[in-house]
């Protein structure tokens, strides 16, 4: 099992390979260890970490947290099958600039973390997150709204969203509810 | 002309029902028995014993209550009460309702059990637009009628795009909600079904009908798809047909 040391192994590790600003902070909380991390690093630490055996990318979700900046979060769910051990990464972009790189895509030789194979499974969770959330993910092959309708304004999970609701058409006020008919 | 209720006199039904036999021999329309023969109060009697008469309206209606062909369609949880409104407890059969279609062009209701998304609504309008007339529509469940606990972007409560004529409330509702829905529907369908809910929702004369052009065009696509078919399947080789049956009986024997 993770701990609170291996955690901070895991990260210095990290910071090594990609760079000091790469490891943003690591939280070890109820057990499960968090690496939150530069959005510009996301591909590379995916491929670093699958080396060290979290090669199943369990869950992909989105998070708004406001009203604190960066309001946006994108959580990686790692898992190691063989040695059932997990390990989340996180990383924050803002609302007027929601962009990350996307997981799914293969990683040529060239680039760092290369070679390597995507994820595949993220292929439909970040169709999600960009649909609730709006995050857009750069070099998805098919980034398209998922559960809302095609022509829908808005990414309603974040909290800055209206509750809203269609108004309920009772025998009281069904000619407000429903219009002129 | 009022009758004793009490009084039966055998005798008379014994001939009653011969001339019936008869009738359906065709044998008392010959001769001194042909109606235009009878007397006056004969031919009343003639009459009174051979045929009912109704309205054709509630004969109609009578008979498309006692059969509706819901639509099989489910939506979410509400869909699970559905299916046991047909089981054995339930038992929609004894109301001659269980003859679920699997295709709108065949049913005549559709009950939506569940909550409807946004993005499903314009396809389930679509579903009952598609249903041959006559047609009814249940809504089941809070969420369907009033969204329930999901009033928020997702959903859509079904009376903004369709008509539906029989709510039934519950979170879900148990299959005997459902029953009692259908049969309040059937009731409404017995007194008078058309309470202008149709025209208020564009809802008549929707039925998507191919033109003759098309219908033709698309009866010789089939028959040549089944040409390109034909000669495969005469060819199919019966060998293979026995060899399965052998295998067959040997896994079962073994």
């Amino acid at each position: 099992m993770l701990d609170a040391t291996g955690l901070e192994l895991i990260a210095q590790e990290l910071r090594d390979a990609e760079g000091e600003g790469a490891v943003v902070g690591t939280t070890f909380f109820r057990e499960r260890g968090t690496v939150e991390i530069d959005p510009a690093h996301v591909r590379s630490v995916l491929a670093r970490l699958r080396e060290r055996g979290y090669a199943f990318l369990a869950s992909v979700h989105g998070v708004d947290y406001h009203p604190h900046e960066p309001r946006l979060g994108v959580h990686y769910e790692l898992l190691d099958m063989s040695r059932v051990d997990r390990i989340t990464v996180v990383l924050r972009v803002p609302t007027d600039a929601p962009e990350v790189d996307s997981v799914t895509p293969d990683i040529p030789a060239e680039q760092p973390g290369g070679p390597d194979r995507g994820w595949p499974t993220a292929d439909h969770q970040e169709r999600e997150i960009y649909d609730m959330f709006g995050v857009v993910f750069r070099g998805h092959r098919d980034l398209r709204r998922i559960l809302m309708p095609e022509d829908y304004e808005g990414h309603p999970q974040r909290r800055d969203f209206p509750v809203g609701g269609e108004p309920v058409a009772f025998t009281f006020n069904e000619r407000d509810a429903l219009g002129p008919m | 002309m009022k009758r004793d209720p009490v009084h039966v006199d055998v005798d008379a039904l014994r001939v009653r029902s011969l001339n019936a036999h008869q009738l359906l021999r065709g044998a008392d329309m010959e001769g001194a028995n042909q109606p235009a023969h009878l007397k006056d109060t004969e031919l009343e009697r003639y009459v009174q014993e051979r045929v009912l008469t109704t309205t054709l309206d509630k004969t109609v209606a009578w008979a498309r209550s006692n059969s509706f062909f819901p639509l099989a369609f489910g939506l979410a949880c509400c869909a699970m009460e559905q299916f046991h409104t047909a089981g054995s407890r339930m038992d929609i059969a004894r109301f001659g309702f269980e003859a679920f279609r699997a295709s709108p062009r065949q049913a005549d209701l559709i009950i939506l059990a569940g909550r409807v998304s946004i993005k499903m609504a314009p396809i389930i309008r679509r579903l009952y637009d598609q249903m041959l007339e006559p047609k009814w529509a249940i809504s089941m469940g809070a969420c369907c009628s009033s969204m329930g606990v999901f009033n928020n972007y997702a959903l859509v409560p079904a009376d903004k795009f369709m008509p539906i004529d029989v709510h039934v409330p519950g979170c879900p509702p148990r299959p005997e909600g459902l029953m009692h829905g259908i049969l309040k529907l059937r009731k409404m369908v017995q007194d008078d079904p058309d309470m202008g809910w149709r025209d208020r929702y564009d809802a008549r004369g929707t039925e998507e009908v191919l033109d003759p052009a098309q219908m033709e065009a698309q009866a010789a696509r089939e028959e040549a798809e089944h040409e390109a078919l034909a000669p495969a399947a005469a060819q199919a080789p019966p060998e293979e047909t026995t060899a399965a049956r052998a295998s067959g009986g040997e896994s079962a024997g073994a």
